[in-house]
């Protein structure tokens, strides 16, 4: 055993949101090599806003993740707004909460049903699924056409959300809007339940590395989602204009790459992260969720990244639920819906100012930076997404990983890694810039 | 009858055109029955590598690695369908071509941009031939439905070509003009049934321009509001630049 040699390629990943590669080389019984390569085609995104307008920053970033493409457009937004000098109104806060909430709970289903599930279940698809487990797929998808149903009620659509931009919403939801989204999120209560049954019946793997976790924290009592400080495990806190200092981008040796750290070799963003930060700030209903499946503070293994995100799809259907019920109580206030353009008529006032967005969404803290110009156009933009920042600590899990399960098979070996790496829910086409990519010239 | 096998396949791109097909719900059981998938690397593990009936190709081609790659598909499949605007037109891809590409790579990527090749983006059928094109950004399901079932009889289909205004004036919007901001309804393909505007914003111009634009038509709305001609092209470049390549 001491002198195999192991050697896994699996070239793109299935099941990820992207394209990435997963390179593994034991050489006598050492570990040699352990790299998730991203070779996702850059996009240049960044590059691309230089000379756009500041109002048309929403448009454009939605489009670097079809997943997150509300978590995207709210972080931008807020960027736009930090570097514009505008405050939202309570209203409109309140409602891009809904909108965050209903994001993270259409992106934890999809990711715990279709992309997660079959490893546990032993299949390679939900599409065996359809028929081994055909109730299973038909809530997974109902579940997620509900999230999908209401992100179109609130603002048209959820892949590349339509009313919400710069300065509020385009289109308020009416009454009846609202009515329509308090039966359908109170219909997913029965579905949600079920899915802690299906959770508390697959079998998670057992590691544990610890590890720096890093989150949006705040002093007050709501689990920080939208807006707040950056903060870890290990201590720190600062203010979101000092996310640079957070991500802290550095060269590797013998290689061209930049990785992520903070006050250790790497660390990670996601729902165990805000789980492991917050956790005492969730909904009562998901407090009994994770005492269920028995998730507790400070939680180490990365497979259950998943559970986490359980126990957080239960914070916002019930959270969602009670900024709906909210709303209705308080009725809208319709004069704030908005018609902007690329702000043609100088209704809202531009400067030359930076910008900075702090957003958690479904797969960690995402960052947007805006330089603009005196007229509003945009001269610099730095994204920096939850899955950059993973990578290096899904590295490192790898590394250890490995060598605690060299007795067995190549394909359990190779399995177990993909579903580590799955279990952060890598969003590779979100790869703005790729941060950690390495290169090994052979 | 023998069902169709199926890739799905992704290029530059956000992949939210292919997430529109699990957002259609429990409904896409039935899609799924009248195909047979056999390769997805979204949400599928399994890899068919063979023949195929049908590839449907969502992303911009932008690398030398993506040429290659499209034109192994396009061999593989009877029928290609290029599907959501990154395919059909570029898209947002495109506003990379209003930059010198070196330049591009060193802003992002600083001295590793030598890692990143990268090509002017183009749209599939620039590369190779397209059967089918389901425009939008992202593709609106209705109109995917409507292509699928063509493709799945053996007859074309043909995207609207008047523009976006048709469908909007339908749905009895108040024109964005009018409430004084500037919108590409009027030189935008169909199809969408106005889905923007319907929700309060303006077009973008994701579905491509329409093959005759009414030019002087376009022109007097410009002029009667007042609206600079750089506007108006710098908007059409957001989905639309990659059209300069012929």
């Amino acid at each position: 055993m001491d002198k195999r040699n192991i050697n896994i390629n699996v070239e793109y990943l299935t099941r990820v949101e992207g394209h990435g590669n997963i390179v593994i080389n034991v050489k006598e019984g050492r570990l040699d090599t352990c790299r998730l390569d991203i070779v996702e085609a850059p996009r240049f995104f960044e590059g691309m806003l230089r000379g756009r307008s500041i109002f048309e920053a929403q448009h454009i970033t939605s489009r670097i993740c079809g997943i997150c493409a509300c978590g995207h457009t709210l972080a931008s937004i807020q960027a736009a707004e930090d570097a514009l000098g505008i405050t939202p109104t309570e209203q409109t806060i309140k409602l891009r909460k809904l909108l965050l909430h209903l994001e993270m709970l259409d992106s934890h289903i999809l990711h715990i049903y279709l992309l997660v599930a079959p490893d546990l279940l032993g299949v390679k698809s939900f599409v065996p699924l359809i028929n081994s487990h055909n109730e299973v797929v038909r809530r997974a998808l109902r579940m997620k056409k509900t999230c999908n149903d209401m992100c179109d009620i609130l603002v048209g659509r959820h892949v590349h959300p339509i009313s919400a931009i710069v300065g509020g919403f385009t289109k308020l939801p009416r009454q009846s809007d609202l009515d329509a989204m308090l039966d359908m999120l109170k219909k997913m209560r029965t579905d949600m339940d079920a899915t802690v049954e299906l959770a508390a019946s697959l079998k998670f793997p057992i590691f544990e590395r610890d590890t720096e976790y890093v989150a949006l924290i705040s002093d007050d009592g709501e689990y920080p989602l939208l807006m707040g400080d950056i903060g870890s495990t290990d201590g720190v806190r600062m203010n979101k204009k000092d996310y640079k200092k957070i991500t802290n981008e550095f060269v590797v040796p013998h290689s061209s790459a930049k990785h992520a750290k903070l006050s250790r070799e790497s660390y990670a963003v996601g729902a165990l992260a805000r789980f492991n930060l917050n956790s005492e700030k969730l909904h009562p209903k998901a407090k009994e969720v994770a005492t269920a499946v028995g998730l507790k503070p400070k939680c180490i293994n990365p497979y259950l990244n998943t559970v986490a995100q359980l126990v957080e799809s239960f914070h916002c259907l019930e959270d969602a639920i009670s900024i709906v019920e909210d709303l209705k109580n308080t009725s809208l206030h319709y004069d704030e819906e908005i018609v902007v353009g690329l702000n043609e008529q100088h209704k809202i006032p531009v400067r030359a100012d930076n910008g900075v967005g702090a957003v958690e969404v479904p797969r960690g803290i995402l960052f947007h930076n805006y330089q603009t110009d005196k007229n509003g156009i945009i001269t610099n933009a730095n994204c920096i997404i939850p899955t950059n920042q993973n990578t290096g600590n899904i590295e490192y899990d790898m590394m250890e990983l490995v060598p605690e399960i060299l007795d067995k098979s190549d394909e359990e070996i190779t399995l177990a890694i993909e579903m580590l790496v799955r279990s952060y829910d890598p969003c590779i086409s979100c790869s703005t810039h790729l941060l950690n990519i390495k290169f090994v010239n052979k | 009858m023998k069902k169709p096998k199926v890739g799905i396949f992704d290029f530059a791109c956000c992949e939210g055109c292919q997430l529109q097909i699990a957002n259609i719900g429990e409904d896409v059981l039935d899609v799924l029955g009248s195909i047979d998938v056999v390769e997805w690397r979204e949400v599928m593990s399994e890899k068919w590598g063979k023949n195929l009936d049908i590839a449907i190709v969502e992303g911009s081609i932008t690398n030398p690695h993506a040429v290659k790659r499209i034109q192994r598909i396009r061999k593989k499949a009877k029928i290609l369908i290029a599907y959501g605007s990154c395919a059909t037109i570029g898209g947002v891809n495109g506003m990379k071509n209003n930059f010198n590409l070196d330049d591009i790579r060193k802003y992002v990527y600083g001295d590793s941009y030598r890692f990143f090749p990268t090509e002017m983006t183009k749209a599939v059928h620039q590369t190779v031939k397209v059967d089918y094109f389901v425009n939008g950004c992202p593709v609106y399901i209705p109109e995917f439905v409507a292509v699928l079932k063509a493709v799945l009889q053996g007859v074309p289909y043909y995207v609207p070509d008047y523009p976006v205004c048709v469908e909007c004036k339908l749905n009895e919007n108040v024109c964005m003009y009018d409430r004084k901001v500037t919108c590409l309804g009027p030189v935008t393909r169909a199809g969408c049934n106005a889905w923007c505007i319907n929700n309060g914003n303006i077009c973008y111009g994701c579905r491509g321009m329409v093959s005759n634009p009414n030019e002087k038509g376009a022109q007097d709305v410009l002029a009667k509001y007042k609206i600079p001609m750089d506007l108006i092209l710098n908007k059409m470049n957001m989905y639309n630049k990659c059209r300069e390549l012929g």
